[in-house]
Parts: structure tokens; C-alpha cells; sequence
């Protein structure tokens, strides 16, 4: 009945999607109020019944209704209640079931806060919206239905892949959805500027925080599902450059630009055909990570062709929508005006050149991951690109880009004074060189990582310096610059955390690479390896009983100077159910380092072999990406940014933010 | 500066930065990239030594030999096997019979594996394994690869 029920709810929410879309754009393009005055309330409508499914499809696998064929193969009546929750989108259907309820909650909150936005074009923004959600509605309800009943109900479902039966990756899948859907709102509104043929500073003040929200969730469900594959998989990798981990990459980076030449459109009324453009990729690129991963094209070319339905229609949607948006943009290009002019050194190029790098990463990254798959349905060749195409590719750009990154919130608009920052930067340039000398002392080094840590440390030091600058720090007395920090507008303090972020981010990618100790070794109990200052002793095999599975677990103990400092338990988890293995890494924590263990097979005679990593900093890798996501939150608290600020307020805090 | 030649500066700008992108790209597409053979190929064509390849096959029944952390098993479509010598830790899904991707590189008839791949599911096989399979007939479609 529940099944039954989401089933018919789904449905009524593709027929208010397809109205959504109907509505809105016939009301902007005859300009008629009435139809206008429509979208909202749909939107809120399509959300009530995705919300509705949504919660069918929870009950139900809440109740191990194993009579639906959905639950029956990713359920089990002994699963954990927190795994019978998130199993509803561990799976293809469900997934993208949840992707639905996002787009509509995205939709619906326009709709509830885009009250200050001209009418046409709120109601073109939701028109693309509608049209979106209903063609993902109808994906669902034509080849992904959850709610397909089986017609003899087993007695117990086949549960859940074991390695989803994790916190972090219960909680990934949402945070990257969040993402992946608010691309959609900027990409609406580019296609509703498009639609109107005009496009102003105020757009992307409306733009920007939708954006902002997305990057930041991007950001949290990137370092998330980062930080699950350190620990779960037990290989202590944080990156694999996986095609699956580079679509997440690839908006991410897109939006990053994004963020970044809206800014300058809002500011200076500049680069607005590039941040069209932009909108219109960074979505193009979430489609893109929808359809490499859910079509099961890499998986197998040939199982995408042998089973076209679900990989033809995401393909088909790709292209409908990047095919159309782009033909749109070329249409409507030379309508747009061209904005304001500036000089090569300012904060405006500063911006432009950060697009520039940060698209050039981009196109890389889709090279490195296309072009195995292209080859192979070409040639028939087979080969594979992995951390060393990117780390010689990806890598250099990388480090150039956040080099220079520090010199940008230094520049002053239209006309800076690069002399100027170039002395400001000086103490932070010397800083660096000198620890990363002093490094270089004590622990030697290899080149790459030497330079990333260098760099990482200016960033640092170079963001720092911009919020001394900010609140002029010992150039004027300490209650001034305390006044200063606190009179300092959000989205200021907003950069200077984001630019930290990347600072911390890459020392800690940089010292995880250059200067990780490895040590594998075949223990019996009684027996110790030594790793960077620490002595582990194989204690003894312990066993224990979980809810759903068995741990055999080597208890290691850990010693420093022949002090006892602590035990680790590294481990193998058996899922009984399934017959299936998972490692489970024991990890100590100091400061901002790891010791990283992990064990393989017990052998009959007692002995394992063990793995050890000493990680340094490892954490800052996360650290940096929660700081980050930090700044674009502070930077969404800011006043200006509210959605609800009126253009003129707005304008008028505009004029008062000296031009610095 | 005229808006002529700002707009030339940009475009130098924009060709620079692409221009070096791409030159990366190429020279790590001719040096990074690893190509995948199967048993079979690997012995009608032994490769320079030295050079980084893939080899995939399924692990053959009986052949895994463990001596601490040094673990030996034998690759195979059907038609050829290859050893392989592995040090480390090995997937939790690396089973006999099952589908395996190595990396590494062949010296003096054995494959010396530097990583063997783990994917994150029982049904997964790698899909350079299932065309290596099929291309010998050991493959049956019912095993399905689907996830």
C-alpha cells in the first residue's frame, strides 16, 4: 500500500513539475502575471509529494518490506536502524529518488525566497527548474522505480554492500547531492538571463549565494568522501583520481571559477558572457557526474550497451540540456552586453587568471577522465590514467594557482599596484622559504612535495597577511584594528578563511606525499615492527561481535620511548549474511599526524601481516577542505548577501565598501 | 592602454595558460598512461622491461602462495597464465577464481605488482577482466558485471 501510495506521489509531482515548467515559461514569454504568479506554489507542491515518496521509501525499508524489489536486494531485517535509513539512497533508485528531493527543495526555496526578483525572471528561473525535475521524475518512474513490488515477497532481503554500512559514506551521498543539484539553480538562472537576453550586476547577486551554498556542500561531501575512502578501504589513500571521485571533481572546480567571475560581475559589472558560461558548465559537469556514474558506462562499456535503458536516457538528458543551453548561449551571446574595462593588473585580472587556471584544471581532469573511455570505444585500445597523468598535469597548474592566489584579495580593482603587493607579500614569501628550509634540514626532502609544502605555507602566510592588511595589525593602534576585525564585512573574512582552507589543505597533501613513512611486515603475537619513533607489539587476536558482523581484530600495542601510550585494533569485519569481508584501519591520532594501521588475512599459524603508515599532518588534507566550507558560510551570513535585501539597500552598502 | 590592447593581453593570457595546460597534458598522456594486456598477450608479446602495465585475468584456483607479506599467485584468461609476485596487503575481495587488475611490471617471465586493484563490490569485475574473458570464451554472460 505505502509502495503504492509513493508510487502515485511520485507521479503527481512529475505532473507538477511538467505544469511548473509549462506555466512559467508560457507566463514569460507572454509576459502574462496570472501564470507568473503560478510557479511558486507548484514548486512547493512538487516538493510535497517528492518529499512524500521520499518518506514511503524510507517507512519501507524501515520496515524491511522485503515485497518490494528495491528493499528486498539492499535491505536486511538485522541491518542497523541508522543503515536501514541510509540504505534508502545506497542504492541507484533510491539515490536518485534523493536527487530528485533535493532539485525540489532547491525549487521550492527560490520560490519561497525569490519574492524580490523581477517576475519574468523568477519565473523563468523556475520554468528551467520544473523542466528539470520532471525529466528526472520521469528517469525515476520509467527505469529507476524503487517501488516495483516482487511477485513473491522472500522472507529476508540480501542486505546492504557492506563497505556502505559507514557514517561517512551515509552521509557523503546527500552532502554531494546537495552540490550537484544547486549547479541547477545557477545554470537556471544563466538559462533564464539568456531567455530575457539581459544580464546585470544584480544577477549575480542572485546568483552567488545559491552558489556559495552549493560549493560548500561540494566541498563537505568531497573532503567527506575523501576522508571514508582513508579509512574504510584500508589502503591509507585519500585520492585515487577515480572517474567516479574526478565527476565530483569537476563541478567542484567549476564552480569554484564560478564563484570567483560572479564576483566581478557583481562588483564591476565585467566578465558577464564568461559567468553565463560558466553557470551553464559548472550543471553540465554535474550531468556529466550523473551520468558517468549512474549509467554503469564505467563500469563496463559494454554493460552500458548491453543494457541501454537507464545510460541512453542520463545520456539523453546530458544532452538535452547541455546541447540546448549551449545552442541558447550562442543564439543570445551578442545580446549581452559587455561590461566594464580594466587594467592587466588588478583584482579583476587576478579573478580572470584564477578562471583561467582553475578551467584549465578542469579541462585536464575531463581529459584524463574521458579519454580512456573515448580510446576504448574508438580503438578498442585499453588503458588506464591514474595519479601519475594527473600529479604531472593537474599538479604544476594546482600549485601555480595557489601561489599566485595570495596576491588577489591584495589587489585593489580596476587599477592595482603590483610593486605595492609585492613588498606586502614579502614577509609571507621569506616565512615560507624559511620553514620550508628549516624542513628541509631536519627531514630532507623530495623535490614536488618540498615545492607544494612551500607554497602551501605562503598561502598561509599570504592569507594571513591580507587580513593583517585588512585590519592594518601594527600599522595602527591595537583597539583600531580590533575595531577593523570586527567592522569587517563578512564575505571579507568569508575569502580569508576559503584561502586558508586551500593553504592547509595543500601542506597537509604535501607532507602526506613527500614525507609518509610505509612499513609492511609479517607479525606473530609477541612480535614488533618499528615505525617512525613508535614500537608496536602484536599483542594478541582478538574477536568481537557486532550487530551484523564479526571483528577479528589484532590488538597492537603502542609504544614510545618503552612508554605504553595506547592499543590499536586493527581489524577484519566478516558480514555474515552477505559472506563478505571489510577492513576497518586502526588510527591514532597526534595533532595533526596519524599512525595508520591496518592488517591483512589471519594466516593459520597466528601471524598477519601488518601494515603501518606514519602519516604527518595528514589531517590538515580534511581540515583545509572544513575550513574552506567554513569561509563560504561565513561569506553566506553576509548582510549583503541575504536574498532578501532589497536592490537598493543593497546598492547603497555597495557604495559604501571603499574599493580596496 | 586601449581596449584593443587589453583585450590582446587577455587573449595572450588565456593562450599562455592553455597553451601549458595542453603541453602537459600531451607529454603526461605519452608518459604516464599504463596499457592493459591479458595473459595471453603478455606472452605472445613480452614488453620492454621496466615498462608499467596492467594485466588482468582471474586469480587461478590453487596458485596463491603466501610467505609472510610476499604473497605469488598465478593470472589467467583460459588460454594463458602469468605469475605474479606481490609484497603487501591484498584486497579484502581478492579471492581464488575471482576477477584481479595488477599493476606493475614484467621482468624475467614473472609480473612484479606494485598494486593490485580493490573495487567495493562482490559483483564488480573489472572490465578489462570480462573483454580479456570473453576474448577466450571464459566468460559467461550470466555472471553479469552489472551494478
Amino acid at each position: 500500500m505505502i509502495a503504492e501510495l509513493s508510487h502515485a506521489a511520485l507521479a503527481l509531482a512529475f505532473a507538477l513539475a511538467v505544469a511548473q515548467a509549462v506555466f512559467s515559461l508560457w507566463g514569460a514569454w507572454q509576459n502574462d502575471a496570472r501564470l507568473m504568479a503560478v510557479p511558486p506554489l507548484t514548486a512547493f507542491g512538487v516538493l510535497v509529494f517528492t518529499a512524500a515518496s521520499f518518506a514511503g521509501l524510507t517507512y519501507l525499508y524501515v520496515t524491511s518490506d522485503f515485497s518490494v524489489a528495491n528493499v528486498y536486494s539492499n535491505s536486511h531485517s538485522a541491518k542497523p536502524l541508522l543503515y536501514k535509513f541510509t540504505g534508502v539512497w545506497g542504492n541507484h533508485d533510491g539515490s536518485m529518488l534523493l536527487w530528485a528531493l533535493v532539485l525540489a527543495a532547491f525549487s521550492a526555496l527560490i520560490g519561497a525566497f525569490a519574492g524580490n526578483l523581477p517576475p519574468r525572471l523568477r519565473a523563468n528561473v523556475l520554468g528551467v527548474q520544473g523542466l528539470i525535475a520532471a525529466i528526472f521524475i520521469l528517469f525515476i518512474l520509467s527505469t529507476s522505480n524503487p517501488f516495483l513490488r516482487l511477485e513473491i515477497a522472500p522472507a529476508q532481503g540480501q542486505g546492504l554492500n557492506p563497505v556502505l554500512q559507514d557514517i561517512g559514506l551515509a552521509l557523503h551521498p546527500p552532502l554531494l547531492y546537495l552540490g550537484y543539484v544547486g549547479c541547477s539553480v545557477a545554470f537556471s538562472f544563466a538559462v533564464a538571463a539568456l531567455l530575457e537576453g539581459r544580464i546585470d550586476a544584480a544577477w549575480a547577486r542572485w546568483v552567488r549565494p545559491w552558489t556559495l551554498a552549493t560549493w560548500l556542500f561540494l566541498t563537505l561531501g568531497i573532503a567527506m568522501g575523501s576522508y571514508w575512502a582513508y579509512y574504510e578501504l584500508g589502503w591509507g589513500g585519500y585520492w585515487f583520481w577515480d572517474p567516479v571521485e574526478n565527476a565530483s571533481l569537476m563541478p567542484w572546480i567549476a564552480a569554484t571559477a564560478l564563484l570567483h567571475s560572479a564576483l566581478v560581475m557583481e562588483k564591476r559589472d565585467a566578465l558577464k558572457i564568461w559567468t553565463v558560461l560558466l553557470a551553464l558548465l559548472t550543471f553540465s559537469l554535474s550531468l556529466l557526474g550523473t551520468f558517468l556514474v549512474r549509467s554503469g558506462v564505467l563500469t563496463s562499456v559494454h554493460t552500458f550497451a548491453s543494457d541501454p535503458t537507464r545510460g541512453v536516457f542520463i545520456l539523453a538528458i546530458l544532452i538535452f540540456f547541455v546541447g540546448g543551453s549551449l545552442a541558447l548561449f550562442a543564439l543570445r551571446v551578442s545580446e549581452l552586453k559587455v561590461g566594464g574595462i580594466f587594467a592587466p593588473v588588478s583584482r579583476e585580472a587576478a579573478l580572470l587568471l584564477n578562471n583561467l587556471f582553475l578551467s584549465a584544471i578542469c579541462a585536464t581532469v575531463f581529459v584524463g577522465t574521458l579519454y580512456p573511455l573515448m580510446l576504448e570505444s574508438v580503438t578498442g585500445e585499453k588503458i588506464s590514467v591514474g595519479a601519475p597523468f594527473f600529479n604531472a598535469t593537474v599538479g604544476p597548474l594546482a600549485l601555480v594557482l595557489v601561489a599566485l592566489m595570495p596576491a588577489g584579495p591584495l589587489l585593489a580593482w580596476k587599477r592595482a599596484d603590483a610593486a605595492g603587493v609585492a613588498q606586502k607579500l614579502a614577509l609571507a614569501a621569506a616565512a615560507s622559504l624559511a620553514i620550508a628550509i628549516g624542513v628541509f634540514a631536519t627531514n630532507g626532502a623530495p623535490l614536488y612535495p618540498m615545492i607544494a609544502l612551500t607554497i602551501g605555507i605562503f598561502a598561509v602566510a599570504g592569507a594571513l597577511t591580507e587580513y593583517a592588511t585588512r585590519i592594518a595589525l601594527f600599522r595602527a593602534p591595537f583597539a583600531e584594528s580590533f575595531s577593523r576585525a570586527r567592522g569587517l564585512p563578512r564575505s571579507s573574512l568569508g575569502t580569508f578563511f576559503a584561502h586558508l582552507g586551500v593553504g592547509l589543505s595543500l601542506i597537509g597533501i604535501a607532507a602526506e606525499g613527500g614525507w609518509s613513512v610505509e612499513k609492511i611486515a609479517s607479525v606473530k603475537p609477541g612480535e614488533s615492527i618499528r615505525i617512525a619513533d613508535f614500537d608496536l607489539r602484536f599483542h594478541e587476536w582478538a574477536e568481537r561481535q557486532g550487530e551484523n558482523y564479526r571483528d577479528i581484530a589484532a590488538i597492537i600495542e603502542l609504544r614510545r620511548d618503552g612508554i605504553l601510550i595506547g592499543k590499536l585494533a586493527p581489524a577484519k569485519r566478516i558480514f555474515v549474511m552477505r559472506g563478505q569481508q571489510t577492513s576497518e584501519a586502526g588510527i591514532r591520532t597526534f595533532g595533526l599526524s596519524q599512525l595508520y594501521l591496518s592488517i591483512g588475512d589471519p594466516v593459520a599459524d597466528r601471524s598477519v601481516a601488518l601494515r603501518a603508515y606514519w602519516k604527518p599532518l595528514v589531517l590538515l588534507i580534511w581540515l583545509g577542505g572544513v575550513v574552506m566550507a567554513l569561509g563560504a558560510a561565513i561569506s553566506l551570513s553576509d548582510r549583503r548577501l541575504r536574498i532578501g535585501v532589497p536592490k537598493s539597500a543593497a546598492k547603497k552598502k555597495l557604495a559604501a565598501v571603499p574599493a580596496e | 592602454m586601449t581596449r584593443k590592447q587589453r583585450r590582446l593581453t587577455l587573449i595572450a593570457a588565456a593562450g599562455i595558460v592553455l597553451a601549458l595546460a595542453a603541453a602537459l597534458t600531451f607529454s603526461a598522456l605519452r608518459d604516464t598512461i599504463t596499457f592493459f594486456v591479458s595473459p595471453s598477450e603478455l606472452a605472445l608479446n613480452p614488453p620492454p622491461p621496466g615498462k608499467r602495465l596492467r594485466i588482468g585475468g582471474l586469480v587461478k584456483e590453487g596458485s596463491i602462495v603466501k610467505e609472510g607479506v610476499l604473497v605469488r599467485f598465478e593470472v589467467t584468461d583460459g588460454a594463458k597464465s602469468v605469475p605474479v609476485r606481490y609484497q603487501g596487503m591484498l584486497p579484502d575481495l581478492f579471492r581464488e577464481k575471482q576477477g584481479v587488475v595488477a599493476e606493475g611490471v614484467f621482468e624475467e617471465g614473472v609480473f612484479q605488482a606494485r598494486t593490485i586493484l580493490a573495487k567495493h563490490d562482490e559483483t564488480y569485475m573489472p572490465r578489462e577482466v570480462v573483454d580479456a574473458l570473453k576474448d577466450k570464451g571464459v566468460w559467461k554472460h550470466n555472471e553479469g558485471a552489472k551494478k
